[in-house]
């Protein structure tokens, strides 16, 4: 060690002509396991003491979190599971939904086989959350679905490995949406559910992925609104964006669910899954618009004009130079609103809608399991949680990826 | 001012222009001929960065009268696109499109708005990519090129759409002292083929050897104009021979 120190400063004093040995290793204490430690956790006397501190009180949750789910009586989530996952969803109805999950597994593969990178990520989820169920107490016919989607999971992967078909696989995302949507609500020969009877985990994504698919668009329209040069169109935009953003979420899912009726036509009514899925949409629109505009403000003006010189006309610099910079740009700030909207969807168990929330509600009242609420909101809680880590992870990669060629 | 012919590509006739109350061009006349290479020079806030971006009615000028290859510009888009078409612009900070690669900023508007074919389009970007000395770039990002091969990128991007005039915004201003000569270079090469060049610049061994007027504005207004020799040895002006004595030293 000494020696190695010596070397070093005998090279810093060197004179900077003299040829440098380029393999010099830095001292054992500085890299490694070792420098770590000593870099992060115990650099002074304090630093040190925090980390015991620190510790102790991660043991102490840890331990007592661990106690409490390996002792609990689970029964409350295995007798309801069913409604946890798709609430009222009839019975004999239920394979569309397992049928949508396995459309998805597929494509979720394909997407692995052709781009890699992301996709992978997002099977390798899916793949535990498949095992983890076949080892949940369901149903034989639940469980045949559960390994199936396994099995589609690596079908998948072989399809995109060996076809490679990129805008295929495009366009078979772009379909599968209205097609699970048509699926899961039923048209012509499949009986109609209506989403007044869709539930828990069902409801909860149907109503935050209609929310992240619909209020996206919305949203960079009004974004580009905000900035036109057409005074009216500027000013609704405007008007729009701080109405919606000066009253609170529930406030607007209140007015469609009670309000909306008195302003419809008679005759014609919309499921209240529906007016919720309007709700969410017009809202998250708004600060999506909000977040775009600090995107589309961030670029500098050369951008447009260099377009402008060329050639280009306005609708064109705007699709083709300034978008595609802006949203990039916003990637994180959107995918923060998209999961603030996925764990919003839980205030319509407020007004009335069995949605994740509003089954854990049913259940922890069922006269069976009265006193087991700590149980169903942790559960509840650990589902939110891992869909929404897996959003934040993506975007994550996401930004990586896209930001391949940027100073 | 010299009458109008034929030959005139661009017409500016008394051109004002004004920012809020500021008054920024103060009817400027100058008529370009084809094939003519002009540089502009003159204290910053004299207007010469603005008269040029009048041009391609990046800025709009509010009286007077531009005709560029015999189409005026008016409010009409539809003229303004299609004067954009004819006139290349070279800025100072290149402002080439971070998302795109080197290939794609060249071919996006022959593509988009000349409506060529991607194969003829990249065709046309490698030709000239290795018109400025760069065609082993084509698949990088412009953040991975140095600031002299970045501006060469945007001259061939504004070539792409085959214009007849090129406008150059202080082109080398934002370079490196070692980076000006590749991007000069390339300007040289561009004037002896031939295209009605104007260009705002302080180069001034440029202007002595390839511009064939040069043009002192201050003030909004042009002050003198001559061929190079001429404006150097024996400037007509007290504020042309004090201005190119600050900054010939």
């Amino acid at each position: 060690m000494a020696c190695r120190l010596s070397s070093v400063v005998a090279l810093v004093m060197a004179p900077r002509s003299e040829t440098t040995p380029d393999t010099l290793k830095p001292p054992a204490t500085s890299v490694g396991v070792l420098g770590w430690l000593r870099q992060n956790l115990f650099s002074t006397w304090y630093n040190a003491l925090l980390t015991f501190v620190a510790l102790y009180v991660i043991y102490a949750l840890g331990s007592g979190l661990w106690n409490f789910v390996t002792t609990t009586d689970w029964s409350v989530i295995a007798a309801n599971l069913r409604l946890f996952m798709v609430g009222r969803y009839p019975a004999e109805e239920t394979w569309r939904v397992q049928a949508s999950v396995a459309l998805f597994a597929f494509l979720v593969g394909a997407s692995w086989g052709v781009w890699g990178g992301v996709a992978r990520s997002a099977v390798i989820l899916l793949a535990s959350i498949f095992c983890t169920a076949l080892v949940l107490p369901l149903a034989w016919n639940d469980r045949v679905w559960m390994a199936g989607n396994l099995a589609l999971l690596g079908v998948g992967f072989a399809v995109g490995h060996f076809t490679k078909a990129r805008r295929a696989l495009v366009w078979a995302w772009l379909a599968s949406l209205p097609l699970i949507a048509i699926l899961l609500y039923g048209v012509g020969e499949l009986p109609r559910v209506a989403t007044d009877v869709w539930g828990g985990l069902l409801l909860t994504l149907a109503l935050s992925i209609v929310g992240i698919v619909a209020s996206f668009p919305l949203g960079v329209a009004l974004a580009v609104g905000r900035q036109s040069s057409y005074p009216a169109i500027r000013w609704f935009c405007v008007g729009y964006i701080e109405l919606v953003r000066g009253v609170p979420l529930i406030t607007l899912l209140f007015m469609m669910q009670i309000m909306l009726p008195l302003f419809l036509p008679e005759g014609i009514t919309v499921e209240r899954v529906m007016r919720a899925m309007v709700a969410f949409t017009l809202f998250t629109a708004a600060y999506i618009a909000e977040v775009v505009r600090g995107g589309l403000q961030a670029i500098p003006r050369g951008q447009a004009e260099a377009a402008r010189a060329l050639g280009l006309n306005g609708i064109l610099t705007l699709l083709l130079i300034i978008l595609p910079q802006a949203l990039r740009l916003t990637i994180p700030a959107m995918v923060g609103q998209f999961i603030s909207l996925f764990k919003d969807t839980s205030l319509v168990a407020i007004v009335g809608l069995l949605d994740l929330a509003g089954i854990a509600n049913v259940a922890a009242n069922q006269p069976d399991f009265l006193g087991r609420q700590a149980e169903v909101y942790l559960f509840i809680a650990l589902i939110y949680f891992i869909f929404s880590a897996a959003m934040a992870y993506g975007s994550r990669r996401l930004e990586k990826t896209l930001g391949v060629g940027e100073r | 001012m010299a009458e109008s012919s034929n030959d005139d590509i661009i017409i500016a006739r008394d051109v004002h222009k004004w920012y809020g109350q500021f008054h920024a061009l103060r009817g400027v006349s100058m008529n370009v001929r084809r094939g003519e290479v002009v540089v502009i020079f003159g204290p910053s806030g004299s207007g010469k960065s603005t008269f040029i971006r009048t041009i391609n009615r990046l800025e709009e000028h509010q009286r007077g009268q531009i005709i560029v290859d015999g189409i005026e510009l008016t409010n009409d888009i539809r003229n303004i696109e299609a004067i954009r078409m004819e006139v290349g612009m070279v800025f100072q900070s290149f402002n080439l499109f971070p998302h795109l690669t080197v290939m794609q900023n060249i071919t996006l508007a022959p593509t988009w708005v000349r409506k060529w074919s991607r194969a003829q389009a990249e065709d046309k970007a490698l030709e000239l990519l290795k018109r400025v000395g760069i065609p082993e770039q084509a698949k990088k990002f412009p953040g991975q090129l140095s600031g002299g091969q970045q501006q060469r990128v945007a001259i061939a991007r504004a070539l792409a759409m085959q214009p007849k005039i090129m406008l150059f915004d202080e082109p080398t201003s934002a370079l490196d002292p070692e980076m000006i000569k590749e991007v000069l270079d390339v300007m040289t090469d561009l004037a002896e083929s031939g295209m009605t060049m104007l260009v705002v610049s302080h180069e001034m061994g440029f202007a002595r050897s390839v511009a064939h007027r040069l043009v002192f504005f201050d003030a909004g207004t042009i002050v003198e104009q001559g061929a190079p020799k001429q404006i150097f040895s024996n400037p007509s002006e007290e504020r042309t021979k004090k201005f190119l004595s600050q900054i010939l030293q």
